[in-house]
């Protein structure tokens, strides 16, 4: 192909993988490469902080399954997509964060604006590479895109120093090698063998799913088993959408805001089939009575997670879709059973439920609303009770239409990743639930959906609170609400107006589905604020550290 | 329970880092560390020694292999391997000690390496065991500096990882 700059091949390698957007901010050290993008078909995002870069390409790449890729300076542009690149590792999101370094011979001299972002970002990439020489472009960018999107996925940083993105090199895409990573997608046909088997023997089985069966694109394969055995399914935060909420074998979302039958099921079941999850603590409450009576099949692609932490029975190594639609073939059809009738009248006597009729606005019914008006939204979320409610009620029913941090938990993370999901799926309508604590974590970022012209819709379930850490210090610390209460939380339509989005307001329960159609018929960005009491709470709960038996029923 | 891994890496800048901080993000505590080249220049091999029971050996191992430059990881059982220790230490040696020291260097085989007016350089190779053995008969001199370059081990027989 010839010789070309260094920046240049970056844009080839970009192209090459079929990057069609990146997000991200210049810098000093970036000049030559932002030099290089003005002229490029690549369409580059300018986003407001360098923090909304890393969530926005995270957004896309959870609503797209395509690798997202974000673009900061040195140092304090760097560090700042820290989180980020933090958020996306927790959630194993296929993301490339590329970073900006000070010239090679400046490197270690505590220059300006130098940061080790390699260093910094080890115990939070899957892999990470600092550039030194232009001719390793080719062979870096080639890797670290198959190394974001394979196997586990995750995010991968390439720190490129000034210099290299100047000097020339002679550009060749090579072949893959990596002779220490080899990502085990095969499942073992002896363990598949061991698994069907004791599902055919439960006769309380449970399917808990998370992100694996996402990312894999395993959800047909899931109906097709648990519809098969009549398995009741469970998802984790990550795993919601991988299993339509509407369908009878379903039990939502289980662990510290699941579905109360959800986690009694779990805590009868005789045999749990893991898929694509990791039995985080949020999802297990205390460990050594999770599942007491349970045998434990684990099937992932990441062999460190079997084991990690639960004692598991028969492990299957693999990619989840593989796996299930094995599982699916060797197991023999079961009838609707005692087991069947039990999960359903638990989920009768103990429905997700909340106070209706009050005055004052119910979070829940917002969402109820939403999910009526708008049953096929890409709903993103904030994180808090906002980020519950919207896992609880709206029903779910398609992968990739629900996105939310889950392992890091990260306020803000909202916006930005709703921004890059509209732009990855532009024909979908796409929710940001938020808080009016998150939101304000990244609020910036109304310049750049409005600049870019990205609709989507902000929905602020405004308490004026810290609500979750507020509903904890409400049960557990006496009702003393330390530096919990915001004090005076901006006007939300004002804030709008001013970057030139649409502010639209409900402060009554029979405002609500009319500011939301009105907020969906929007062509533009829109905020619409929703004031609700800061009193309201996230039901049911299991205290942490409780086991999942001891789920509590709130008053609501 | 102590266990040996001895994980082959890639030789490239990071990994040393990379590996390290894998045990301090994880809770694993590294009893010695040790890395050196192979025969291969690509390549690098670590000896390293892990405090933990079963389950934290299953979770090093898992997480080294994720580690993209970590090309194989295997665990040395002290029934089917060798290791060996390098300690020099620098013992106080007065002149009334000095033939009682060497005395004793020669019936552990070790060496003495430097000789000055007020000391002596010991350098010993062993088991852990071994080096053991000898600190403790060279304390009573007054040991005024120790270096140990903690242990390299191999698997007996002929299988083998490569050069």
């Amino acid at each position: 192909m010839g010789k070309m700059s260094g920046a240049e091949a970056i844009l080839e390698c970009l192209k090459l993988e079929g990057v069609e957007l990146i997000f991200g901010l210049p810098g000093g050290v970036l000049l030559p490469l932002y030099d290089a993008i003005y002229d490029s078909d690549i369409r580059h995002i300018l986003v407001r902080h360098e923090q909304a870069a890393a969530h926005a390409a995270d957004g896309y790449a959870r609503a797209t399954g395509r690798v997202g890729v974000c673009l900061a300076t040195s140092g304090p542009g760097a560090t700042n997509l820290v989180t980020g690149i933090a958020t996306a590792y927790m959630d194993s999101v296929p993301l490339v964060a590329m970073t900006g370094q000070v010239p090679t011979n400046l490197i270690g001299k505590d220059a300006f604006q130098e940061a080790d972002i390699t260093g910094i970002t080890i115990p939070v990439t899957k892999h990470s590479y600092l550039v030194r020489d232009a001719k390793d472009i080719p062979r870096v960018f080639r890797e670290a895109f198959y190394i974001a999107s394979t196997g586990r996925p995750g995010p991968v940083l390439i720190d490129l120093p000034r210099d290299v993105t100047v000097n020339e090199l002679d550009f060749e895409y090579p072949e893959i090698n990596l002779p220490g990573y080899s990502p085990n997608l095969k499942v073992h046909n002896l363990q598949i063998k061991r698994a069907a088997t004791a599902l055919m023997e439960a006769e309380r089985p449970v399917i808990y799913v998370g992100g694996g069966v996402k990312y894999s694109d395993g959800h047909k394969e899931l109906v097709e088993l648990a519809e098969k055995i009549k398995a009741p399914v469970t998802t984790t935060l990550m795993g919601i959408g991988c299993f339509p909420e509407d369908h009878p074998l379903s039990l939502g979302m289980l662990g510290m805001h699941g579905t109360t039958y959800a986690n009694y099921a779990i805590q009868e079941a005789d045999l749990i089939l893991a898929v694509g999850a990791r039995f985080d603590d949020r999802v297990t409450g205390k460990i050594a009575s999770f599942a007491p009576q349970a045998r434990i099949v684990h099937v992932d692609v990441d062999p460190a997670e079997i084991g990690k932490n639960v004692r598991v029975d028969i492990p299957v190594v693999g990619d989840a879709k593989s796996a299930l639609a094995e599982l699916a073939k060797a197991v023999e059809p079961k009838s609707w059973g005692p087991w069947n009738d039990k999960v359903a009248g638990w989920k009768n006597d103990h429905p997700l439920f909340y106070a209706k009729g009050a005055d004052s606005i119910k979070p829940q019914f917002v969402l109820e609303t939403i999910c009526k008006l708008c049953p096929e939204a890409v709903i993103v979320t904030e994180v808090g009770q906002n980020q519950m409610w919207a896992a609880q009620f709206f029903t779910h029913k398609h992968p990739k239409h629900f996105i939310s941090s889950g392992g890091l938990g990260t306020m803000g993370y909202g916006f930005p990743a709703a921004i890059g999901a509209k732009m990855g799926c532009p024909e979908k309508e796409v929710f940001d639930i938020a808080g009016d604590g998150s939101f304000q974590m990244n609020i910036q970022e109304l310049a750049t959906a409005v600049i870019n012209e990205v609709a989507v819709k902000v929905i602020v379930l405004n308490n004026g609170v810290l609500g979750m850490v507020r509903q904890w210090q409400d049960l557990f610390y006496e009702k003393r609400f330390s530096n919990t209460t915001l004090t005076r939380v901006p006007d939300f339509v004002k804030v709008a107006e001013a970057y030139g989005a649409l502010g639209l307001r409900a402060t009554k329960p029979s405002e609500v589905e009319g500011v939301l159609k009105e907020a969906i018929a929007s062509d533009r960005a829109t905020i619409v604020d929703i004031i609700i009491s800061p009193d309201e709470k996230v039901s049911p709960m299991v205290p942490a550290g409780a086991s999942l038996s001891e789920i509590l029923e709130l008053e609501g | 329970m102590l266990h040996t891994i001895a994980p082959i890496v890639e030789n490239k800048p990071g990994v040393l880092v990379r590996t390290a901080g894998l045990f301090s993000k994880r809770g694993f505590n590294i009893e010695s560390l040790t890395v050196g080249a192979t025969d291969n220049p690509d390549r690098s091999r670590m000896t390293i020694t892990v405090e933990g029971d079963e389950v934290v050996l299953e979770q090093v191992t898992k997480q080294l292999n994720k580690l993209v430059n970590v090309i194989r990881v295997s665990e040395l059982l002290p029934s089917e391997s060798v290791g060996r220790e390098l300690a020099v230490i620098k013992v106080a040696a007065r002149k009334e000690d000095r033939s009682e020291i060497m005395q004793i260097v020669s019936v552990i085989r070790a060496e003495v390496i430097d000789v000055s007016p007020r000391s002596m350089i010991v350098e010993m190779t062993g088991s852990e065991d071994k080096v053991e053995a000898m600190v403790r008969l060279l304390r009573q001199f007054g040991i005024k500096e120790k270096a140990r370059t903690g242990k390299v081990s191999m698997a007996r027989g002929a299988t083998a990882v490569g050069p």
